[in-house]
This record gives structure tokens, sequence and C-alpha cells, in this order.
């Protein structure tokens, strides 16, 4: 970022002084951005909260009036609230884990010249341009499907039992599936982190007789650290609202159910706008609750530099 | 003794390679298998293009083709007309609330979309608005603006702002300034800004899925309804998945330099 442009010229004496448009003028051209940005974020927010609090069921119009918190009591005390609310933090959290560990490890592994580099870089990233309903089915289908899938051909010959991923490890597999969605977002930003890295500072280190894996230890990693801050801050905020991956594959059902899915069957499929706002409400409670302490790592991670 | 430790790890490195992208490739070649060669699992087979006249036959795929289109160019020229004098401002005429109003921007980007959706729908199904292009255009634009304005403002900052003053003072007029001066320096980097506000828009699968049916659906949505029981026709999948994806993954390879400062919001150059 450069340095503050100037805001107004100072013109030497004795030079014409060149006349400055009015501030308010320019401060139009933001004020657009702004206005719907904070329109955007604020009406729905508010009719979520509204809704949250008041009896309110498309199906059956005669619910009305004030609901205090029961939307909230019937939420938490439903069967399938809480396997949610663990089903998203499961998710979040093995994605973050398999993706970052990884894109590490292949950022490192890809810091290298060799042949075809361009190409294969182009080949890893590949997966984080394909849609989640195209990642899903295809994974669902050719490599996961219990008769015909490819590592169930795969077991075949090696003799092993087919193994049925969405029957017996619903959350696994979407994990999977997402992990590979996001692994290349997580490559491409530590690869890139990893490019801007001092050569001499490896030079020396290794000249010291420093092994590989110290080289990761110190000077890779503590490179890497707010490259890494910044890739879990962004897969978190999209992670937390995962739908469509769920929606194509198992269509819901408890084991792996998200707090987003959950909303979405709420509200939209059983039409009960008062509970599922308040689910909505928990969501955004969490998603600020992961910012705030995000928010807090990555300011500390910023001023330890 | 180095050179084959080089070799062990660029070998490992194309390994790495193929497994990941694996799974688009079998894609790829499915999509050119008949539908009843496309369970078995052979690479050699003669390709054909019956699932991709079967998907243009049977379905109204290009109608979804082109609702993707127009969401995602359109979602793309509103964020534009909104971001680009923001940015412009923030950038060329910066106050002491300018980095807070871009890290408030970028809260926006904070808020999971799931917290809103029950109010979005019921508001477009109040006016009209679900299933419809215009609905999803209003909330691409509205989702990709914070990323529009923040990748706009680091593209302005590298345009030394000496050189406009210069045109001010030779008396160009805001809009000489914006279309002569400003435009042809901030090109490059406008471009591969709407690329990534296309490809986001493009596969954008919560709200597409949410508020969209038959008529304006985009691929995504359509895709998903290959889930039961379409699904088992694996060549079909193949070749509507192969078309709504090709496209977009060349776009994403061209920016794939400047790819990494929009998703990060700048934080990574």
């Amino acid at each position: 970022m450069k340095a503050a442009a100037p805001n107004l010229v100072v013109a030497p004496i004795g030079e014409p002084v060149v006349v400055e448009k009015p501030n308010w003028l320019r401060s139009l051209l933001l004020a657009p951005s702004v206005v719907i940005l904070f329109l955007w974020m604020i009406v729905p927010l508010l009719m979520t909260i509204y809704f949250s609090f008041i009896r309110y069921s498309l199906v059956n119009p005669d619910q009305s009036g004030f609901a205090g918190i029961d939307n909230y009591l019937f939420l938490t005390q439903d069967e399938s609230f809480w396997p949610a609310l663990i089903n998203t933090i499961l998710l979040v959290g093995a994605v973050l884990i398999i993706t970052v560990v990884f894109g590490v490890l292949l950022a490192v592994l890809y810091d290298r010249d060799f042949f075809g580099k361009n190409v294969a870089v182009l080949l890893v990233i590949a997966p984080f341009f394909v849609m989640p309903t195209v990642s899903a089915l295809i994974w669902k289908n050719f490599l996961m499907d219990p008769v015909n899938g490819l590592i169930a051909l795969l077991l075949h010959t090696l003799g092993l039992p087919s193994f049925d991923w969405f029957a017996n490890q619903p959350l696994l597999s979407i994990i999977l599936i997402i992990a590979w969605e996001w692994l290349p977002f997580a490559f491409l930003i530590l690869f890139t982190s990893l490019k801007s890295m001092d050569q001499e500072q490896k030079e020396a280190a290794s000249i010291d007789g420093a092994t590989p894996i110290q080289m990761f230890f110190f000077i890779v990693i503590p490179h890497l650290k707010r490259s890494i801050g910044v890739v879990v801050m962004i897969e978190t905020i999209f992670l937390l609202s995962i739908f469509a991956e769920i929606y194509t594959t198992t269509g819901g059902g408890q084991a792996s159910t998200n707090l987003a899915f959950l909303v979405y069957s709420l509200g939209l499929k059983q039409f009960n706008v008062g509970i599922a706002s308040g689910g909505g409400i928990l969501a955004v409670v969490l998603a600020n609750i992961v910012a705030f302490f995000l928010v807090r790592m990555l300011a500390q991670n910023l001023k330890a530099r | 003794m180095k050179k084959s430790g080089e070799l062990v790890w660029a070998i490992l490195a194309w390994i790495v390679a193929a497994v990941i992208f694996f799974p688009i490739f079998w894609m790829t070649i499915t999509a050119f298998k008949t539908e009843r060669g496309a369970y078995s699992p052979d690479l050699i087979f003669v390709p054909s293009l019956e699932s991709f006249q079967d998907v243009f036959a049977r379905s109204n795929y290009l109608l979804f083709m082109l609702n993707s289109i127009y969401v995602s160019v359109g979602s793309t020229l509103v964020c534009f007309l909104f971001a680009i004098p923001a940015a412009y401002k923030m950038s060329f005429f910066p106050t002491g609330r300018t980095q807070s109003t871009l890290v408030w921007m970028l809260s926006t980007k904070m808020m999971p979309a799931v917290g809103v959706l029950v109010p979005i729908y019921l508001l477009f199904k109040w006016v009209g608005l679900l299933d419809n292009v215009f609905g999803l255009i209003i909330i691409y634009a509205l989702m990709n603006l914070p990323i529009a304005v923040w990748m706009s403002y680091t593209y302005f900052c590298e345009i030394p702002a000496a050189i406009l003053e210069a045109g001010r003072i030779d008396g160009a007029t805001i809009w000489d300034e914006l279309w002569h001066i400003l435009r042809p320096m901030a090109l490059p980097g406008l471009s591969s800004t709407a690329l990534i506000l296309i490809i986001f828009a493009w596969n954008e699968a919560f709200w597409s899925i949410n508020l969209t049916s038959a008529s304006a659906a985009p691929l995504t949505a359509f895709i998903a309804s290959y889930s039961a029981p379409e699904g088992l026709f694996w060549a079909k999948l193949s070749a509507a998945s192969l078309l709504a994806v090709a496209p977009i993954m060349v776009l994403g390879w061209l920016t794939q330099k400047q790819l990494v400062r929009g998703l990060t919001f700048g934080a990574v150059k």
C-alpha cells in the first residue's frame, strides 16, 4: 500500500493554487457503496432478529404474537440442533486442519524449480474453480459410490471389503470433498507467500548447517504465519455457510446436517420462519465469536512482526 | 546425489498434482463416454458426443447457461458501478476514515449467508424476485462489492496520484480524469478484478439453490438437480458438469496471479 496520497496540493508561493472541488462531491462517490452495504448488512439481520422473537409459520397462519425466547428454547431442545452445531464445528475445524497442513506441505514441495512446474500448479489449483455442486456430485458418484466408484474398485482389486462412504461416514465424506475444494485456496496463498521469502535467509541458514527440518520449523513456518492466519480467517467465513455440498450429497440427515442446512430445512422446507430465524441468529453469533478470535489472532501476528 | 534428490521431489510434486486433478480428469473423460460405458473404469474407449447431445436435447441447458452468464456478468457490472467511484475516492482522496471504512466493508463479508437467508427469501417472495435473474444479480453484486472495492482500491493505489493532479491542473474534469487518464492505467487490474468477481458469482451455490427454481436457475442450481435420480446417468452428469466448469476454470487459470490478491483482500500479494 502506498503512503497516503496528499489530500490537498500545497502550492508553493507564487504558483497558481489548484482549485479543489468541494469535498462533499467526492464523498458522494463513496456514499452509494457504503449505503447499500449498510442496508444489506443491517436490514435482513434486524428482520432475522425480529422473526426469531415472534411466532411466525408460513403454513400455519394462526400462529402469531410475541414468542419471547420460545423459538430459541425450541431449537436448543430439538434433537437435531446440537448435532448440527457440533457438525458445523467439526466440519470447519477438520477442513481447516487438512487444508492448512497439506497447503503448507504442498507450498514447500512446490517451492523449487522442476520440469513443467507452471502446468503442475494449474492442476493443483484447478479444484477451486469447480462449482460446489459439481465437486460434490463427481466425488459422490465417480469416486465414493460403494459399487461402481473408483475407490470401491480399487479396494476390490486389493481384495479389501468395499466401503459405503455416505452411509457410514457422511460427515467425513463431506469433509473430504470440501477439503479437496479448499486445499487449492490454501496452497495458492501459501505458495505465493513463500515466493516472497528472502532467499538469502534460506541460503545463510543452510550454510550454517541447518537441516531441512530445522529450516521448515524455524524459517518457513514463521514466515508463513500471517498468511496462514489469512487462510484460516477467510476459509472459516465460507465454511460456516457450507450448504450446497450437503444438499447435493446426503440431503441432510442428522449425521451430516450443519447449522446452515438446519436453518434451510426449518425455514424453507418446514416454513417455520420464527424457529429458522432463531437458528440463523445462532449462526451469526457463532460467526462473530470466530471472527472476534481470528481478528485478535491476526492483530497479534501483525504486532509480532 | 543432489541431482537425483531434485528428481525425486519433482516426481513427487507431479504425482500430487495428478492425484489432486484426478477427479476433474475423470469427469472430463466420462463426459466423452456413452451412458453404457460410463460405469466401467476403462481408460481406452471410443469417444462419443452422445451425452453432450443428450444434455442439450433433454434439458433446457442453454437457458441455465445463459442464466449463469447473465447473473455473473450482470452482477459484476452492477458491482463496478458502485465500487469504482468508491475505490477512486478512497485511494486518491483518503481521509482519516478511509482505512476503517475499508475494514468495515470487509467485515460485512463475515456475516454468514445463512443468518439472513430467511428474511431475504421472504423479501424476494413479497416483491416477486424469487426465481428471477435480477434477484440473484442484486445478491451477487452485494456479496462481491467489498471484494470489488478492495481490489480496485489496491490497484488504484499503485497509480501515482501526481499524474491525476497534473491532469487536474491542466483543467481535466472528473470525467476526463476517470476516462482518459485513469481507465487506461487501471484497465489491467480492473479486468482481473472483473474475472474474479465473475468466477465467484458463477460458482455461488447457496443463494442460487435457495432463491431460484426452473426459470432463473444458473448452472450451479441446475447441476444440483442431478443429485437424484439423474445422478445415475454418469455420462450426462459429466457432460453437463464439464460444460459448466471448463470456461470458468480457464478464466481462473488466466487470473491465477491476481487471484491471490482478490482472495485475501490485498493482504497477500
